[in-house]
């Protein structure tokens, strides 16, 4: 798979992170989460980030979705530096250029399918007609028509999942990022999201998933490994890369 | 985003957390509430020690035979002890001498039993008077009619009585025209004063007044009266209305420099600040117990709004993750913060209307308005400053730290 080499050099990269370093604590505790990662990853592209656990996979992540903030390094985002901004400037980027989805799922409880969907677009300012179409429209495309108007406790862990993917493609972000997203479910569930991540990628979005299972990352182009804080690997299709 | 959709949230928010809205409605209402019933029911005490002081004459002064005695200007017995008579009385109404005194009655008192048929009694209060000591008084009849100044000058066989002495001797039926012998003498009842209650000790309406005259020609012959009883113009002028009767009663009386007075004068304005300073007391004590419930009930109010913002700082975390701006998360807890503090607000205010209408330990409360804002705007403030800082702390966590907040 050259062209996916070629294209990391021609094209406007959707991720840019140079020397990546995340330290917790302070003197004799200190702990580098991530220590001087970079990486580029090119419109398109989907990756799957393996490692043991511990290794940094998860804090790689949420620097990446604009959920935390690095030690040093830089991070460009669609050839806009990250790095630098305010808070109040993030959470646009967060709103509108990432899909986030987590392990747990994280809706909002007591809130019914369609508003949990609905809510980033809500605080993206858009109009509450063209926010619900666009709402059910992605349920659809998850396949949860029949369960628009129900609460996260009504709903199984595939399901709730897929609120999640349906939440973060709703607002049609350039990225989707997944920490483990099929960490727990069942396997019927996961190969669902599974095919359900293909779709979204052949439509041309990006798509970082983090994952400890084969299965996933075999669905992935570009497998990237990680150990301590640092990438170890990167191969495509098991050619490496870097 | 608008502030219309973020209200939206904030009241989706409200109906969500069902149980957390009602303890918290509930915490301020009682708060707010009891702080305006405390303070009506001091302000009450106080109102009702102030009406019947004003029942007793607020403005009225007693000059009595002596000295000594419980507010009195005592100014110690003489050896020689002029009696008041009807002439001090007269010399009172000097209006050049005594600007500030509206009006003067004299008192002769006497003990008798009133028989009617097989029914007797014995009124506390057997004055001989005259018109004068109505408005000193504060007595005013019920039904009939008082008994005049020409009834005095023609001392006339006629008297008021009161309630409980017209029971006494006519049982229900009306006492009006009715006569009745007391001490030996028959009387026609021409009045039935009003119901004044029982002060202290004392049954006001065990009552019998007649003309001075008539008691003086009748009963008592020429004796001394035994107090004269004085109205200023204006409570204000009690103090200046004392000093000029004093002056003209030391003239009649011989009393001078070293000479100690043979009569006393009792104040009732002197009684009334006791009373009021007193009631002030209750008042500030009732105070400080609304403040301290008040302070308990904002603690309450704090409290849940902790809990409930460390229970909700997840939530807050996923609002940032999809891209909640910080002040969107902040404008939606003021504005939930500002509904629960308004709602629970308003309830309490409508708790202590409605529980200011019951007789509360013997007081009938009476509202004092600036309690009901006082408690309105504590209590909003506390809501919406506890509400909004946690909130806002939550809201400047980064995600990922609001998402991990267990
Ligand atoms: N908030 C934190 N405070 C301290 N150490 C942390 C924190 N988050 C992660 N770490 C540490 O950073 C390292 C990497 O964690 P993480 O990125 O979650 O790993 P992974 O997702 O690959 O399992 C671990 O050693 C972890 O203990
Ligand atoms: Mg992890």
């Amino acid at each position: 798979m050259a062209e996916a080499v070629d294209s990391v050099v021609d094209i406007q990269p959707v991720i840019e992170v140079q020397n990546a370093v995340k330290r917790y604590g302070i003197g004799d505790s200190t702990i580098y989460a991530l220590n001087g990662v970079s990486l580029t990853i090119a419109p398109g592209e989907y990756v799957a980030i393996m490692g043991p656990s511990g290794s940094g996979k998860s804090t790689l992540m949420n620097i990446l979705g604009a959920l935390d903030i690095m030690t040093s390094g830089k991070y460009f985002l669609d050839g806009i530096e990250i790095s630098s901004m305010e808070e109040n400037e993030l959470s646009i980027v967060r709103g509108r250029k990432i899909g986030f989805i987590f392990q747990s799922f994280n809706l909002i409880p007591r809130t019914s399918a369609l508003h949990n969907v609905e809510l980033p677009m809500a605080y993206q300012g858009i109009k509450s007609k063209v926010r619900r179409e666009r709402a059910l429209v992605a349920l659809g495309v998850v396949g949860l028509s029949d369960r628009v108007n129900h609460e996260p406790t009504e709903l199984s862990g595939g399901q709730q999942q897929r609120v999640a993917v349906a939440r973060a493609l709703a607002t049609r972000p350039a990225l989707l990022l997944a920490d483990e997203p099929t960490g727990a479910l069942d396997s019927k569930s996961t190969a669902d999201l599974l095919d359900l991540f293909d779709q979204i990628n052949a439509a041309g979005r990006t798509v970082v998933v983090i994952t400890h299972e084969l299965e996933v990352a075999n669905r992935a182009k570009r497998v990237i490994r990680m150990r301590d804080g640092k990438i170890v690997s990167d191969e495509l299709n098991g050619e490496r890369v870097a | 985003m608008s502030v219309l959709e973020i209200i939206k949230f904030a009241i989706r928010g409200l109906f969500i957390n069902r149980l957390r809205t009602a303890l918290t409605t509930l915490g301020i209402m009682i708060g707010v509430a009891s702080v305006i019933i405390l303070l009506a029911v001091g302000n009450g005490s106080s109102k009702a020690i102030q009406a019947s002081l004003d029942r007793l004459g607020t403005n009225s002064l007693q000059v009595r035979s002596g000295g000594g005695g419980f507010g009195a200007r005592a100014r110690a017995s003489a050896s020689t002890i002029k009696p008041l008579t009807i002439l001090d009385t007269v010399a009172l109404t000097d209006k050049t001498q005594a600007p500030d005194i509206k009006q003067v009655a004299p008192i002769a008192s006497t003990n008798g039993t009133c028989v009617v048929g097989a029914n007797t009694t014995s009124p506390s209060t057997f004055y001989g008077t005259w018109p004068a000591y109505y408005e000193a008084s504060n007595t005013s009849i019920q039904s009939g009619s008082y008994f005049t100044n020409d009834d005095v000058t023609q001392a006339r066989r006629v008297a008021l009585i009161g309630q409980t002495t017209a029971t006494a001797l006519f049982g229900t039926s009306s006492p009006i025209g009715q006569t009745m012998r007391c001490s030996g003498i028959e009387f026609t009842v021409i009045g039935l004063t009003t119901v004044k209650g029982s002060s202290g000790f004392q049954d006001g309406d065990s009552l019998v007044l007649i003309p001075i005259t008539t008691m003086e020609n009748t009963i008592t012959g020429n004796q001394p009266l035994s107090n004269i009883l004085v109205e200023a113009t204006k409570s204000t002028t009690t103090t200046a209305a004392q000093t000029e009767l004093t002056a003209i009663l030391d003239a009649r009386h011989g009393i001078s420099g070293r000479k100690t007075a043979d009569f006393s004068v009792f104040n009732q304005a002197s009684l009334l600040s006791t009373a009021s300073s007193s009631s002030q007391t209750f008042t500030t004590l009732l105070g400080m117990v609304a403040a301290i419930s008040l302070l308990v009930g904002g603690i309450g109010i704090t409290n849940i709004m902790l809990v409930t913002v460390i229970e909700r700082t997840r939530e807050i975390g996923i609002r940032k993750a999809v891209g909640a701006p910080k002040s969107a998360i902040l404008t939606q807890f003021l504005i939930e913060a500002t509904i629960l503090s308004l709602l629970g607000g308003i309830l309490g205010v409508i708790a202590g209307f409605v529980g200011s209408h019951f007789t509360i330990a013997g007081t009938k409360p009476v509202i004092v308005p600036a309690s009901v804002f006082l408690a309105f705007g504590v209590s909003i403030l506390i809501g919406i400053f506890f509400g909004g800082y946690p909130a806002s702390r939550a809201a400047s966590l980064r995600p990922i730290e609001a998402l991990r907040y267990e």
